[in-house]
């Protein structure tokens, strides 16, 4: 029965993967010349700012064009983070306190962090935000965010990120993910698919479900990273 | 454009000198700090070929978390290389 199964998908794939080469002539190229619009490249250059108002052609071909693409890429970070904690995690046990590895910092790196804390997770709030307009997006943002929470957690022995809350952020931010994909399935016939009105170029409310989902990308990984140090900062050293 | 080649090279030659650093180098926390600058040309580079947005991960991602998650693992082992896989290199 199994192997009928994967008899069956096999032939699905490999008719679905010739149907599509067969569309294109051998030796065209299809894919680099920004002045013909049958080439991929032409597409995206020349339609981008029309059909989606969005100013940033890279964040449109990454989550409208490619944007499945970017749900696999957002899988795989999690897994990887879900690797290392169930290696890594220790479970605090009875009356146990389990302790940062690394030794107290010096007040200036205190203060210092506690300055510049604020302004890192600004900077990365910002650059998600505003991943339509301007460069970056929400690896970009999520990453920059992530230091920050570093810097207090190697700054401040008794700062903790608290892995209930960073695991709701984690899973709300995907299942936002995965449920506006099919949204977009069901009322407009592909998975993701651009169903919000495109609204006007460079606004900031503009380019329909795209800043949507970077902002959860964004929040996405800012707890996934920020998990990932947490975890790797309380491991217990070998006595 | 002179400027942006002399600027390119002498940025290429840094990038691949301290590459070869990180290899060579048995004080893995020298190793590790010599891998954060070659993430920090990289992104210099990533940016002076207009992809300021892979420039801005590389800055995050690069320079900051991959260097620091290096350093604490090498608090957790030890700092220096491990000889004995050299040799066994050498067997084969």
């Amino acid at each position: 029965m199994k192997k009928v199964l994967v008899l069956v998908l096999l032939v699905i794939v490999g008719y679905f993967l010739t149907d599509t080469f067969n569309l294109i002539p051998f030796g065209e190229n299809r894919i680099g010349n920004p002045q013909d619009e049958q080439t991929v490249a032409g597409y995206y250059l020349n339609n981008t700012v029309e059909k989606t108002s969005v100013a940033n052609t890279v964040t449109a071909i990454v989550v409208n064009y490619r944007g499945f693409d970017t749900l696999g890429e957002v899988t795989v970070l999690f897994l990887a983070t879900t690797g290392l904690g169930s290696i890594l995690f220790r479970r605090k046990e009875d009356e146990e306190e389990i302790e940062r590895i690394n030794k107290p910092s010096s007040s200036l790196m205190q203060t210092g962090s506690r300055v510049l804390f604020p302004l890192i997770a600004l900077l990365g709030i910002y650059v998600f935000i505003h991943g339509h307009l301007t460069p970056g997006g929400g690896f970009q943002g999520g990453a920059i965010i992530a230091t920050g929470f570093l810097l207090m957690l190697i700054s401040y022995k008794n700062f903790k990120a608290g892995h209930t809350m960073l695991n709701w952020v984690e899973s709300l931010a995907g299942i936002t993910f995965v449920s506006i994909g099919l949204w977009g399935l069901l009322t407009g016939g592909t998975f993701l698919e651009n169903v919000l009105p495109a609204g006007e170029l460079n606004n900031l409310i503009s380019g329909g479900v795209i800043p949507i989902i970077y902002i959860a990308v964004g929040f996405k990984v800012a707890a996934e990273l920020t998990g990932v140090l947490d975890i790797l900062l309380n491991i217990k050293p070998k006595k | 454009m002179i400027t942006y080649v002399v600027i390119f090279s002498i940025l290429a030659v840094l990038l691949v000198a301290s590459a070869l650093y990180a290899v060579i180098q048995k004080d893995l926390l020298a190793a590790v700090i010599s891998t954060g600058v070659v993430s920090l040309i990289l992104s210099v580079f990533f940016y002076l070929m207009q992809a300021p947005d892979v420039a801005l991960t590389e800055a995050a991602i690069g320079i900051a978390l991959t260097t620091i998650i290096f350093v604490i693992t090498i608090r957790n082992t030890s700092r220096n290389e491990d000889e004995t896989v050299d040799n066994n290199l050498e067997k084969f």
